[in-house]
């Protein structure tokens, strides 16, 4: 396997688990909410390092995303990745799905060729899972959703693991190919110390939208078919009713419940 | 009508993807129907169920019939030429071919004849793959996993959880033509139109309507299915109506067997938290959240279950929600909709023998 080209696409998110909610208004406060990789990022990213162990490779990551984001994109170097790019520009705020990997297939383009391109299934605050299977649509290649592992590697293609809602299957596709892939196997490696400290003067380069050659009436907000009328916080109108008593009482009234909503049957 | 030589610029018609799987079609096709019906009160458009060949069974009029009897007025069957295909490599075969792929192809093609105003499918690993790669061909909009759908004149406003599930957006694609969403079995609900076996049978005669399209020009497209395991493992969590969730409270992995004995016991499966798979007390397909499944059972029992945003986003649209936790201020019992403070070995084995 000569010069395999790998390109893994991350976000930086928001760490949506670490949202606090304000007491009195039930609202979310989105300041001070730490940024981190996408963890399903973190999941394509190791899968391609994998493959860079196993069959050699040259892997690229790509981020679109605000300057703030060079950090992690020199951290992804600092784990084994040869060059990394950074899509920002004022002009790709603002975007959906469909604006998203707009933008992100000219990246892929322009900084291509590539025999795999790999997502994270879906990113942990928009939570679409929409954005690999549009840059695949949009660059006319074949995709692999769910990926779970890869198996195989050779010249004619690359054979995978996957998991849908019903089945695991083997799949096998030509390269080059999209990936979208699931919590892997194995979790994000930690960085050697010599690499981590090559990657504090690495240089991630930024490419805006001259650069990438944009057509700004598809890119951000103006690029983005759906948009966002409204935003509010879930009625959590749910009132718990404790289950008190000794345990045999509590689990009297467990049984009872169990009967009214038609789980059991008493008699 | 699905009129062929209607004005390009006028979509009309709701169409709902349907999503077969083992013969049979996922529920989720006839909420989605439902819903259309309901969608359509005030339009008039054409509630369309778009069915693949190859699935199933094209002329199986039972399917034929349950679509007519949750809403549907048309069935479009897509199919491809197998035969082309065939003639190329003599062992691979339409079915061998991931599905979603040449599903989406098929569907493109059809949307690009028809222009639907609308179409909904299910949000599962099938219909996740397959609308987004016909939404960027159509160059259109679509909007994931929404939990609340309704018409403003001819605008589908989506609701949706958003930021994690911290926060819930409605979002509409006012322009661009079709709108499209997904949204996830269990969040609708299935209702029969209750028409007389006459009115059914009338509207067969008229409903169906053939379409091939050959999408198989460019094969290397298609990924290559070299082997299927269905149903891995013992879990099908995702349609399950009873689901018995444990996490770290558990404190140790043989918390999961004292579940199994319930959730057997309710016909249920054994479900879990990110945090006790990630201590692998528990294979990762009974992960419930969300980087795990989503589930709507009837019942979900969350047990050691502390209650973070993201667990809760895959299971808050449980019907009914039980939850046994030793910490009276866990998050979860803001969501339950009964709670037992109480340590799980001494309730579980007492409600068990309850049970026996």
């Amino acid at each position: 396997m000569n010069n395999l080209r790998i390109c893994v696409c991350i976000k930086q998110v928001p760490d949506t688990q670490k949202v606090k909610i304000d007491p009195n208004k039930g609202t979310m406060i989105r300041k001070g909410v730490p940024s981190i990789m996408n963890p399903y990022d973190e999941s394509a990213l190791e899968l391609a390092l994998e493959i860079k162990d196993m069959a050699g490779a040259e892997i690229t990551t790509l981020s679109m995303g605000i300057p703030a984001v060079l950090d992690m994109l020199r951290y992804t170097i600092a784990l084994g990745v040869d060059r990394s790019f950074l899509l920002t520009s004022p002009e790709f705020a603002g975007a959906d799905t469909l604006a998203t990997s707009y933008t992100l297939s000219l990246g892929i383009k322009s900084t291509g060729p590539y025999n795999l391109i790999l997502f994270g299934k879906q990113a942990i605050d928009g939570d679409t899972a929409q954005v690999g299977p549009e840059v695949a649509a949009n660059l006319n290649l074949p995709i692999v959703s769910y990926v779970s592992d890869f198996l195989e590697l050779g010249n004619e293609g690359l054979t995978l693991e996957r998991f849908t809602d019903y089945s695991r299957e083997i799949v096998k596709t030509s390269m080059p190919s999209v990936l979208t892939v699931v919590k892997a196997k194995r979790r994000l490696r930690i960085p050697k110390l010599k690499r981590l400290i090559y990657s504090f003067n690495a240089e991630v380069e930024k490419l805006n939208a001259k650069d990438l050659k944009a057509d700004l009436k598809k890119c951000g907000l103006k690029g983005s078919p759906t948009r966002v009328k409204h935003v509010f916080s879930p009625e959590l109108n749910k009132r718990v009713e404790f289950l008190d008593g000794s345990i045999n009482e509590k689990a009297e009234k467990f049984r009872d419940i169990l009967n009214r909503i038609g789980v059991i049957s008493l008699n | 009508m699905i009129d062929e030589g209607k004005r390009l610029d006028m979509a009309e018609g709701i169409w709902v993807v349907s999503e077969a799987f083992n013969k049979q079609i996922n529920r989720v096709s006839f909420e989605l129907l439902s819903k259309a019906v309901e969608l359509n009160t005030n339009l008039n458009q054409t509630i369309t169920a778009v069915m693949f060949y190859g699935s199933i069974d094209a002329a199986d009029e039972k399917v034929l019939k349950d679509f007519i009897e949750y809403g549907a007025e048309q069935v479009l069957i897509l199919s491809t030429e197998e035969e082309k295909l065939k003639k190329i490599s003599s062992n691979r075969d339409y079915q061998r071919k991931v599905k979603d792929r040449v599903d989406a192809e098929l569907l493109y093609r059809a949307a690009l004849e028809y222009k639907p105003l609308i179409i909904l499918a299910g949000a599962t690993s099938y219909g996740r793959t397959l609308m987004p790669l016909v939404a960027s061909k159509l160059h259109t909009g679509l909007t994931a996993d929404c939990t609340g759908l309704s018409m403003d004149g001819e605008i589908l406003v989506q609701t949706r959880p958003a930021f994690g599930g911290n926060i819930m957006a409605s979002i509409e694609c006012s322009e661009k033509r079709p709108q499209m969403a997904t949204v996830r079995p269990g969040i609708f609900k299935a209702k029969r139109l209750n028409l007389t076996e006459k009115e059914i049978g009338a509207k067969i005669d008229k409903a169906v309507i053939h379409k091939n399209y050959n999408v198989f020009d460019d094969l290397r497209l298609f990924p290559e299915i070299v082997e299927a395991h269905d149903e891995y493992g013992d879990v099908n969590i995702v349609d399950a109506q009873v689901i018995v969730a444990g996490g770290r409270g558990l404190g140790k992995p043989e918390g999961f067997d004292l579940l199994k004995k319930l959730a057997d016991k309710l016909g249920g499966v054994v479900g879990a938290s990110r945090g006790a798979v990630d201590l692998g007390w528990i294979d990762h397909s009974h992960q419930i959240g969300q980087t795990g499944h989503t589930v709507n059972p009837k019942l979900y029992i969350a047990c050691g279950i502390s209650g973070a945003i993201q667990h809760i986003a895959g299971m808050k649209g449980s019907d009914t929600i039980i939850a046994i936790n030793d910490d009276p201020e866990a998050p979860i019992f803001n969501i339950a909709d009964y709670g037992i403070v109480g340590d799980l070995y001494e309730i579980i084995p007492a409600v068990l023998k309850k049970l026996s």
